[in-house]
């Protein structure tokens, strides 16, 4: 297992090309400090990766890796198990439709649709400018205001057809 | 309130005005503001807020707070209904245990809940100071609130909170002049529903795959990073401070006498009803009175089925109605309670493709870690695809009655699987004729459209 740097030892990691940036290298160590161990912080650091990059390229695994003294297959393991980060490169926004029991019963399949004519995708893809991704998500917690979906940061539910022109165009 | 075209962002929200929500009733919901705006550490101490917290350090006996949640009987609101007094009775403590942890499971993704969601969102220093007073019955150093990675608007309502308690002396070293330290981490996650289950919980918090851990040990005994654990949902902990306040006898007193348990619960309905949405009710509120809050269904359509508690309870009917919801009562009827908030079918919402949505819900969400999960769920997936295509073949419906058994308590490693084969037990069970409809013979089909175009 490859040694940590120190926090007093501050260095720029770059592994395959990939350079980490200081910032978030900060970040993951200040994220590490809540835990009894530093790979609690490794589902953070890949968000923080993420946040400044839109997805988590594989020259990013190693680097992690080396903040948080673990080795890669570790962060490789976390990484490619949770839903909310991204192993290839995702649109400007993601839109994440709730697929689950209640908004199926309230309208899921018409609005998949309606998002899929608008866009010209379907779930996986992304619209040809990089603005879009279009994402299958876990019962958002909307229910009472299904159809429910997510872009960004925000939920919208429950949304018709017809509200979409709107809604998509907050989102350049 | 069904016209919200006008602004289709979503709000949680509760439906009872405040001068419904009193303190002695409503012990949850009492100091929401109709407005939605977060009850703010002012807003929460001007009433009786981290009063219980005080009370409870000026006495120092933390087994007298054990003793308490077990008279009180608050059971587990994240859907098992184990009593929250007796999981704190067996964690342990003592002179030669490290201090331990307290966390939160505020991972909802039970498809059909929307419950901690409201609490988090609006009163944060509740579950906060539910938080501090379980730490201090169990003698724990440090605290996690698991939030999932979708509640945006919770994580930034809870950050703003931890800062004001610690600001305010709630949080950190000798907390209101009692020696007792103790403070919380937000830890937001990455999605996948496992993360739910309180030992994949724990390997999650840890920075691992979420999968769950073999019990025993329990984590009361060997919990995050070997040390003792308490792992509580949102609504749970945020029923502890009244319960210290107002005591045991008063949180049994509240259920009025339509069941064993006590307290209120947040019930909830979602599905083609007049007006979705969450209620705080006695805890044995019956379905009816639920669905009456809802203002029934929709353009006069009938109720077929309904879950009592999410994705993974089984179909009650229609005849079930006038049951107390409780955790024992639902479980005699071959269900269980779960989360409490009902999902509601019409007539016209064909049982074989919702079933094909779950299913496709849990196959999906399955961690891998065992085989009758990783493989039995998408077996189960592909013969419903084939039934709401009306190609079914002879033994199909026999082999999902199989899957559904191999899939049952006891038979994996954690409850995600069991979980997936009640709706579909109890599905086969009621609702056969459908899924026989699916079967290949001329003109079979046994798709129907959930929502009919232009419906909604």
């Amino acid at each position: 297992m490859m040694e940590p740097i120190q926090a007093s030892n501050p260095q720029t990691i770059a592994t395959d090309g990939f350079r980490l940036h200081p910032e978030d290298e900060a970040a993951m160590r200040e994220e590490a400090g809540h835990y009894e161990q530093p790979q609690a912080a490794c589902i953070e650091a890949l968000k923080i990766v993420q946040r400044r990059h839109g997805w988590v390229p594989d020259e990013a695994i190693p680097a992690i890796a080396r903040v948080l003294g673990v080795g890669p297959a570790s962060v490789e393991g976390v990484a490619t198990f949770y839903s909310l980060i991204f192993r290839q490169p995702v649109g400007r926004h993601v839109v994440l439709v709730c697929d689950s029991s209640s908004c199926f019963l309230t309208g899921y399949d018409q609005l998949r649709q309606a998002l899929s004519d608008r866009l010209g995708i379907g779930f996986g893809e992304t619209t040809a400018d990089d603005r879009f991704t279009l994402l299958p998500a876990c019962c958002l917690g909307a229910c009472d205001g299904g159809p429910a979906m997510m872009i960004g940061d925000d939920v919208y539910g429950p949304v018709t057809g017809e509200d979409l022109p709107g809604i998509l165009e907050g989102y350049p | 309130m069904n016209s919200q075209r006008q602004s289709p962002v979503y709000r949680s929200r509760i439906l009872q005005p405040a001068p419904e929500r009193q303190p002695k009733s409503h012990p949850l919901t009492w100091r929401l503001r109709d407005d939605g705006q977060v009850v703010d550490l002012k807003d929460y101490e001007a009433k009786e807020g981290y009063v219980a917290l005080r009370q409870v350090l000026e006495a120092g006996d933390p087994q007298a707070v054990i003793a308490t949640m077990k008279e009180a009987n608050v059971r587990g609101r994240g859907g098992a209904g184990f009593s929250a007094g007796l999981k704190w009775s067996l964690t342990m403590q003592g002179p030669d245990m490290p201090r331990g942890y307290i966390v939160c499971n505020a991972d909802e993704m039970e498809p059909g809940t929307f419950k901690d969601r409201l609490l988090m969102e609006q009163q944060p220093h509740l579950l906060i100071e539910g938080m501090v007073l379980a730490a201090f019955a169990n003698n724990a150093r440090y605290g996690y609130i698991f939030l999932r990675g979708e509640y945006v608007e919770s994580a930034r309502v809870l950050a703003q909170a931890l800062v004001e308690a610690r600001q305010a002396g709630w949080l950190g070293d000798d907390i209101a002049g009692s020696c007792f330290d103790f403070d919380i981490a937000l830890h937001t996650g990455a999605g996948r529903y496992i993360c739910g289950e309180e030992t994949a919980l724990l390997n999650s918090l840890e920075g691992h795959r979420a999968n769950p851990r073999a019990k025993p040990p329990f984590p009361g005994q060997s919990g995050a990073w070997g040390k003792p654990t308490v792992v509580n949902n949102v609504e749970t902990l945020c029923n502890v401070p009244a319960v210290m306040l107002r005591g045991a006898e008063w949180y049994q007193g509240l259920s009025g006498g339509r069941t064993e348990d006590g307290g209120t619960k947040l019930y909830g309905v979602s599905g083609l009803v007049n007006r979705p949405g969450l209620w705080e009710l006695p805890i044995g509120t019956s379905g009816q009175e639920v669905l009456e809050l809802a203002e029934g269904l929709r353009d006069g359509r009938r109720l077929k089925a309904w879950l009592p508690g999410g994705a993974s309870t089984g179909f009650l009917l229609p005849e079930h109605l006038d049951l107390p919801l409780d955790f024992d009562t639902v479980g005699g009827e071959g269900s269980r309670l779960g989360t409490g908030l009902i999902t509601v079918v019409t007539e016209e919402q064909g049982m074989v493709s919702l079933i094909r949505n779950l299913e496709e819900f849990f196959a999906r969400e399955s961690c891998g870690w065992c085989t009758p999960c990783r493989d039995g769920l998408p077996w189960a997936v592909k013969l419903l695809l084939a039934l709401e295509r009306g190609e079914g073949e002879p033994g199909d419906i026999e082999l999902l009655d199989k899957l559904a058994a191999d899939c049952g308590p006891g038979l994996t490693f954690c409850a995600h699987a069991p979980g997936a084969a009640m709706p579909l037990q109890t599905a086969l069970k009621h609702f056969r004729h459908e899924f026989e409809q699916g079967l290949r013979q001329p003109g079979g089909q046994a798709r129907e459209i959930p929502v009919a175009e232009g419906q909604t």
